[in-house]
């Protein structure tokens, strides 16, 4: 354990983690949504943070700038449109946390514990081996190619799907101004 | 005096297409039956012109065949087999030689007159179509008795006729007696049929042919075979021949079948039925001619007693018919006297003559009840004028019967008389000639009572219609020219007619003219008819005279039939009706049914437990539990989905981390 | 460093995710938890494939396949979520339970 905290990344590590598993924490226990959004942020930032730390530098800017800038961007819009209420009295949890703290933390015991019988041994290579963005360039139009297409379908098809299903329909609109189902 | 008797001659031909086709005389009656039964209702005559019609070529055709065996002779016989049963060959066919062609002809005429006179008889009766179609039976088994060349096709005829006589006797069946008529006549013929058939079964066992070829071959060369049963078969069929025939004691259906119409009893006692038991002799003759001969002692007893006991029954009767069914009864025993006394011709002969005159004699009795309306001669009297042609017909019937010269009857009873003389049977003959003057003498009680006298009746008395009137004609001419085909030294016709069989006679001979004895019976007739005359014509309206002729104690025993019926009833009937058949009928309802039902009842039980306890307890049971267990498990299950995407996440989570967890700890 | 220490605090947000996607009412907070589960596996992916870049250098690549699907999801999913707010004027996910027995 002393080794460990000889090294300096790991002092890094450290100090993101903590901010990492608070925000994560509080995402999943505030009431008002607009700071389990904004607690989201912070979490993606603690991640790109650490992807920075692993040398993965186009790949933590690419979180970044597609996760907090325009997911989060569209949270925020979904929390404005669906007016959630707010306020003391709501209860943002149904009953079933007890059920869900125990599945949680069977779940991450598990995982620990096959991750670390896995891969206990095994190293990261520090911040000074970072990987080229040219080499990601490189392999995505390469090797990658095929998925890279696929990724663009999907993303076609989530826009015309999206556009579709958000729009007003002016049809019905005239019949019942703003009506429910 | 005796004329020369002539010797047995036989050249015959095979009969050509002629004989071939001759079984269309046996069929053509059951095609009418056929026909009358399916058509018969629609018809103006109700089926009589069909009958009419098919009797008429019964009777062309046996005409022709006579003519064919008159001329050139003709001896044929053909034979189908249609069964084997074991070693017993079951066959098919018909004869055609002298005695049968005489037979085809005698019911040919008899059946197309007297089928003519029925149309006219029994318009407008009760069940016309029915009663030409069993008559058309009748004729039909009479045919298939006649034609066969073997036993068995005989004892089918047989028994045909004793049921068409059965349904023909009990036509009137309305009345309880006229039924029972008809079961006596079946039940007495029966009882002697069982003769027949052992007769039948000892004879052609012991030959292992029932072909009458085989087994009279046999016969006529004493053939070892038979030599054992040959006198108990002759018996046996005798017996036979005695039900039929109405012999002492089978005689007492006759009377009582009178019960019949008048058609029927006609041609039931002229041609067809009686007749059948003096055939069987006649064709079985070699069988007593030879080998069986020591029994024919006891035909001669039994036809001389018969005709003596009927004879005298006639004298005492009331009703018409019955007077001549004791005379046919008579009659009968002189046929077979004759034939048991070796006169072949003899009884064949007077079977010939009598065919026509008693049949008319029938006819005519038929025509006065039908004008009547009575069977019973204390209500007839002077009929003569206001029924002429029916006098004069009968008139010329009971001379025949009577045997008065020219006419039929007295040729063929001489012939008899002489028979039974020549060979002898001395005592026999004088008790014919005794029966010649009681014949006279009840004929001419009957005559003078019917149509002497003043009528006593009440009916409009009126003559018969053409169609029954021109038969009766026909035959009373018959009656007077019948005899004239066998006059010894004159003309012999048919002697050589019936003696042309496929198997020479040994030793026969035809009589000849016996001079003393055919004016002794001469005599004896005439003096019957003057008794008569003076008893029951000059004084005929008092009771006085009636009175008289009771002789004591004769008279009762006569009228009570020599109380043998009563012995019938005693002694058969009532201990069969009584305790026999009541022990029959506790076995059937207690026993027999008794184990049937317990049977039912056995089944009800267990198939009152199977349903209730194994199915609808037990098997149901079990059905139902599964099906309500499995839709209770399926409304529990169904909670499950409530429709809340969250708590579904809950389960799939819940059970990814479970099967992760085992898959970690188990390897 | 270790690779361990990626993978326990990766852990450590998929269960939180996990807990946040069973527990919350609010759909969009439901989203959200499922946003955590994603990053949880970005930071596993990335967290390998510095472990491995001498082998397999592919990892990074997968992370970025990943957050664009995940982007297109949640653009989905919050389309999903308007309507369903357009419809019935709540976004309580417990509410949401037509499909039951």
């Amino acid at each position: 354990m002393g080794g460990w905290f000889s090294e300096a990344s790991n002092w890094w590590f450290l100090l993101i983690a903590v901010f990492i598993a608070f925000s994560a924490l509080r995402v999943v226990t505030a009431t008002n949504v607009v700071h389990s959004a904004l607690f989201l942020v912070g979490a993606l930032a603690g991640t790109a943070g650490l992807f920075l730390l692993l040398g993965a530098q186009f790949v933590a800017w690419v979180l970044v700038l597609v996760y907090i800038g325009a997911v989060i961007v569209l949270f925020l819009f979904g929390i404005m449109i669906t007016r959630a209420p707010t306020g003391p009295k709501v209860e943002v949890d149904n009953p079933r946390r007890g059920f869900a703290a125990t599945a949680a933390i069977l779940t991450f015991a598990v995982m620990v514990y096959s991750s670390v019988s896995a891969f206990g041994h095994m190293e990261v290579t520090t911040v000074g081996t970072g990987t080229a963005t040219d080499l990601i360039g490189s392999q995505l139009m390469g090797r990658f190619v095929l998925p890279f297409e696929a990724v663009s379908f999907v993303l076609l098809a989530a826009l015309v799907g999206g556009v579709t299903l958000a729009r007003k329909d002016t049809a019905r609109d005239e019949t019942d101004e703003g009506g429910t189902a | 005096m005796v004329f020369a008797a002539e010797e047995v001659m036989v050249h015959a031909t095979d009969g050509g297409w002629l004989a071939q086709w001759a079984w269309l005389i046996v069929v053509a009656p059951f095609v009418a039956m056929v026909a009358i039964v399916f058509f018969g209702k629609r018809m103006p005559r109700k089926g009589g012109e069909v009958a009419v019609g098919a009797m008429g070529f019964v009777f062309v055709y046996a005409a022709a065949l006579l003519i064919l065996n008159i001329t050139k002779g003709v001896i044929y016989q053909h034979s189908i087999q249609v069964a084997q049963l074991g070693n017993v060959s079951v066959e098919w066919g018909w004869v055609v030689d002298g005695l049968s062609t005489m037979m085809y002809f005698v019911v040919g005429i008899l059946s197309f007159l007297v089928f003519t006179y029925a149309i006219g008889y029994m318009k407008g009766d009760v069940r016309e179509t029915w009663f030409f179609a069993a008559f058309s039976l009748f004729v039909g088994s009479m045919l298939v008795l006649v034609s066969a060349p073997n036993l068995i096709q005989l004892i089918v005829g047989w028994e045909g006729v004793g049921l068409s006589s059965y349904l023909l006797i009990g036509h009137y069946w309305e009345e309880k007696e006229n039924s029972s008529a008809g079961m006596k006549a079946f039940y007495t013929n029966k009882i002697a049929d069982v003769g027949l058939i052992i007769g039948a079964i000892v004879l052609g066992t012991a030959v292992g042919s029932f072909r009458y070829s085989d087994i009279l071959d046999a016969a006529a060369s004493n053939s070892s075979v038979l030599v054992p049963v040959a006198v108990l078969g002759g018996v046996l069929l005798f017996i036979g021949a005695m039900g039929k025939s109405a012999q002492f004691p089978f005689h007492v259906w006759l009377p009582d079948a009178m019960a019949g119409p008048t058609p029927v009893s006609s041609l039931m006692h002229a041609a067809t039925m009686v007749t059948a038991g003096v055939y069987l002799v006649a064709r079985m003759y070699p069988l007593y001619a030879g080998m069986a001969s020591d029994m024919r002692v006891l035909i001669v007893i039994i036809g001389t007693v018969t005709l003596l006991i009927a004879g005298l029954l006639a004298i005492v009767q009331d009703d018409l018919k019955r007077v001549l069914a004791y005379s046919t009864v008579s009659q009968l025993g002189y046929m077979v006297a004759a034939l048991g006394a070796g006169g072949y011709t003899a009884g064949l002969f007077h079977l010939w003559t009598h065919a026509f005159f008693k049949g008319l004699l029938f006819l005519t009795a038929g025509s006065i009840i039908h004008a009547v309306h009575s069977n019973n001669m204390s209500d007839m009297g002077g009929l003569r004028k206001q029924m002429p042609v029916t006098f004069w017909s009968f008139t010329s019937a009971s001379l025949a019967l009577v045997a008065i010269i020219p006419f039929a009857g007295f040729f063929s009873k001489d012939e008899i008389l002489a028979t039974l003389g020549n060979n002898g049977y001395t005592w026999a003959m004088w008790i014919g000639i005794l029966g010649a003057f009681i014949t006279a003498f009840y004929m001419g009680r009957a005559m003078f009572l019917t149509f002497f006298g003043s009528y006593k009746g009440e009916a409009h008395v009126h003559e018969s219609p053409g169609v029954m009137a021109v038969p009766m004609a026909i035959l009373a001419v018959a009656s007077l020219i019948a005899g004239w085909v066998n006059i010894p030294g004159v003309y012999e016709g048919f002697h050589h007619w019936v003696t042309g069989r496929a198997i020479a006679f040994p030793s026969f001979s035809t009589e000849g003219f016996d001079v003393p004895v055919m004016l002794t019976g001469l005599g004896f007739a005439l003096a019957g008819i003057i008794v008569a005359y003076f008893v029951y014509f000059r004084d005929a309206e008092t009771q006085q005279a009636r009175d008289r002729v009771r002789i004591p104690v004769l008279w009762p025993l006569l009228e009570h039939k020599y109380y043998l019926d009563d012995l019938y009833l005693a002694t058969l009937i009532n201990p069969i009706k009584g305790p026999i058949a009541r022990a029959v009928n506790w076995t059937n309802s207690y026993i027999i049914d008794g184990i049937v039902n317990g049977a039912g009842v056995v089944a009800r039980i267990l198939a009152r437990f199977v349903y209730g306890d194994l199915d609808q307890k037990g098997i149901d049971l079990a059905v139902n539990t599964a099906a309500i267990v499995t839709g209770s498990a399926g409304g529990q299950a169904r909670r499950l989905q409530t429709g809340k995407v969250q708590q579904y996440a809950a389960m799939t989570v819940a059970g990814a981390v479970l099967l992760v967890i085992a898959i970690v700890i188990f390897t | 460093m270790s690779l361990v220490q990626f993978l326990v605090l990766g852990a450590f947000m998929f269960s939180l995710g996990v807990y946040g996607l069973l527990v919350r009412r609010n759909a969009v907070m439901v989203l959200l938890a499922i946003e955590l589960m994603l990053n949880a596996v970005n930071l596993n992916l990335i967290a390998f494939e510095a472990a491995l870049r001498t082998t397999f250098a592919g990892g990074q690549i997968f992370a970025i396949f990943a957050i664009t699907v995940a982007a297109a999801e949640v653009g989905i999913g919050l389309a999903i979520v308007l309507l369903i707010f357009r419809n019935r004027r709540s976004v309580n996910v417990d509410e949401l339970d037509v499909m039951r027995w």
